[in-house]
């Protein structure tokens, strides 16, 4: 096809695939070093090392609880983005972007004032009884802040897809907003919000300065690796490093592997 | 019996005002209109799906005003109509049915009865995104009974629709009425609105300029939009109708008396049009090569933006536009006797349906 193309146009074309191949040699070429220069010994030494996997699978099962729970409230909060006009909506929009911005150790930090014994939410269950520094509550709550922007998004606009029209029709078959809901607009937008859910989950996971400020301890994956580097040197960080990159691809792909086959 | 009062709303763009109807059981009111008259606007408001400034709508005496879209029990066909594209043909039909939490064996039951219906069966399974325009609008008609609505309310059902479809479907709707539905069907299509209405109402720039049998409205046009339609005030119930070999038909008008044109489809009731412009007045009869030859008296004669309109007394009256020359040459006044010739490639067959 390239070849029936005016001449111009083909240089054109190199000049755009030289610039994107420099792009991704950028983002693969770290990664593949750091594996390249890890014994492989050393990797499956620390494979079985249980601090290791303790702390990934932390980072999962935390992640992946996280993204859940706070779907509940999110998708509904993108359904009414996405419907209804009303004052001050282009703030809310912004709102939800903040954590974008913001640096990831400034939220930890805001975010412990919150949680701590003095805090709001900490007094609350302190009151309780209940400690929230230093569990994976904490741990939750900093990969929530951070990743909540890619589900709200991400459903927002699944939600703006499906033609009003069709949520007319069902109302007017005798259902209830309700119904409309549940049997119209969340099975049309269904992809989308699976995509905001694996993107949140997988910003969720990968978190490290939010949550190194708010819960050093226990230690999720990202702390951990920093943990070693900075303890013992990069020779000691680069297995554990290559074990949670692969771990963390391995549910990635999965899972957009399973959000685009429905 | 629907009973729209006073319905008025107002957008940036466009205002309907002070909308006045009512629906009774065995009606089939066709709401005419240009396209940007508000029709939609207004179908959409009965159905609840858009609130009024004011007014009030009753149903069987009961204000539905603010009654929410869902228990009013109107059934709406939407233009594009509204499929539900992450459904099966079988679910579709099934969605008003389960959304009321009817019992399996009852859904299976109706959803099956609608589909023989509609002959679509065999297309339970499918997925209505491969389904063609025919299809579809079966499938949206049945999914919009299944709902049992005690009023229908169609959105230019036979647009989207081809030819050979438009018949069908036509006969589609006038049996729905028949059997009982009362029917509101919005369209731009006046052959729709005289093949199908017992009632016509003409929507001109947000009002209802008039209401009546379809009849009335047409030989007594009250809008720019209805005189413009062709043959508009020279329109006839058709009494009998007889075909010979050669595709002329016959037709005898309530008077008695007979008019010839061709047509394709014969249905034995209908009506003939044919434009006031076609109408050639003469005061002998030689020469004339139209089938349609009419004897008569001039009962009326108006002035027109471009000529003059005169009225003839043939037994039944027929207008012809003329220019102010012809008039004065043929010396016409009221009370002369005149011949009108129509031809009868000039008349138009519209079937009742």
């Amino acid at each position: 096809m390239l070849q029936n193309r005016v001449n111009s146009f083909s240089h054109f074309q190199l000049v755009l695939t030289l610039l994107g191949a420099f792009i991704l040699l950028f983002i693969v070429a770290p990664l593949l070093g750091m594996i390249i220069s890890t014994p492989f010994k050393a990797i499956t030494a620390t494979a079985a090392d249980s601090q290791v996997l303790n702390s990934i699978w932390l980072s999962i099962w935390v992640a992946m609880v996280t993204s859940l729970l706070f779907a509940i409230p999110a998708i509904p909060l993108a359904y009414i983005l996405a419907r209804y006009n009303f004052p001050l909506k282009n703030l809310i929009n912004g709102i939800i972007d903040l954590p974008v911005v913001i640096p990831h150790s400034v939220v930890g930090i805001a975010l412990l004032g919150f949680i701590a014994g003095d805090g709001l939410l900490g007094k609350t269950f302190d009151a309780f009884g209940v400690k929230l520094l230093g569990t994976p509550f904490a741990i939750a709550i900093a990969m929530a802040f951070v990743s909540l922007p890619f589900l709200v998004n991400s459903a927002r606009d699944g939600f703006q897809q499906v033609p009003e029209r069709l949520e007319q029709a069902a109302l007017t078959l005798g259902a209830s907003p309700f119904q409309v809901f549940f049997t119209i607009s969340l099975p049309l937008a269904w992809r989308s919000i699976v995509t905001g859910l694996v993107m949140m989950f997988a910003r969720g996971m990968s978190e490290f300065g939010a949550v190194v400020v708010i819960a050093y301890h226990p230690m999720v994956a990202s702390v951990m690796i920093y943990d070693r580097f900075t303890a013992f040197g990069l020779k000691y960080a680069q297995p554990a490093a290559i074990l949670f990159l692969f771990v963390s691809l391995i549910v990635f792909i999965s899972l957009r592997f399973f959000s685009q086959k429905r | 019996m629907l009973v729209v009062d006073q319905i008025s709303k107002h957008l940036p763009t466009f205002s309907l005002s002070e909308v006045t109807f009512k629906v009774s059981q065995p009606d089939y009111f066709m709401l005419l209109g240009p396209s940007g008259s508000g029709k939609s606007l207004l179908l959409q408001i009965i159905s609840g799906l858009v609130k009024p400034d004011s007014g009030r709508i009753f149903f069987n005496g009961n204000d539905i005003t603010t009654t929410p879209a869902g228990k009013r029990n109107l059934g709406i066909l939407f233009q594009d109509l509204a499929l539900f594209p992450h459904l099966s043909v079988f679910d579709n039909i099934a969605y008003p049915l389960r959304v009321k939490k009817q019992s399996i064996s009852i859904v299976r039951q109706t959803v099956n009865d609608l589909a023989a219906h509609f002959s679509i069966s065999k297309l339970l399974k499918q997925n209505v995104a491969s389904l063609s325009g025919g299809e579809k609008q079966r499938v949206a008609l049945a999914r919009t009974l299944a709902s049992k609505p005690s009023i229908l309310l169609l959105d230019e059902p036979l647009s989207a629709v081809d030819a050979q479809l438009h018949l069908d479907i036509m006969g589609m709707l006038r049996s729905i009425n028949r059997q009982g539905t009362p029917i509101i069907h919005v369209t731009h299509n006046f052959e729709e609105a005289i093949s199908l209405a017992s009632k016509v109402g003409v929507l001109n720039q947000g009002q209802l300029v008039q209401v009546g049998e379809p009849v009335e409205v047409f030989q007594n046009p009250r809008s720019e939009f209805v005189a413009k339609f062709t043959g508009a005030k020279n329109f006839f119930r058709v009494k009998e109708l007889n075909a010979t070999r050669n595709g002329l038909v016959y037709a005898v008008l309530p008077s008695d008396k007979k008019i010839a044109f061709y047509a394709d489809t014969i249905l034995p009731k209908g009506f003939v049009c044919f434009p006031e412009d076609s109408v050639v007045l003469s005061t002998q009869v030689e020469n004339q090569s139209a089938l349609n030859v009419f004897r008569g008296k001039v009962i009326d004669i108006f002035a027109q933006r471009f000529g003059y309109e005169v009225i003839i007394d043939c037994g039944f009256r027929i207008s012809a536009l003329v220019t102010k020359e012809s008039l004065e040459k043929l010396n016409i006044l009221a009370g002369t006797e005149i011949f009108a010739a129509v031809k009868a490639s000039a008349v138009k067959y519209i079937p009742e349906m």
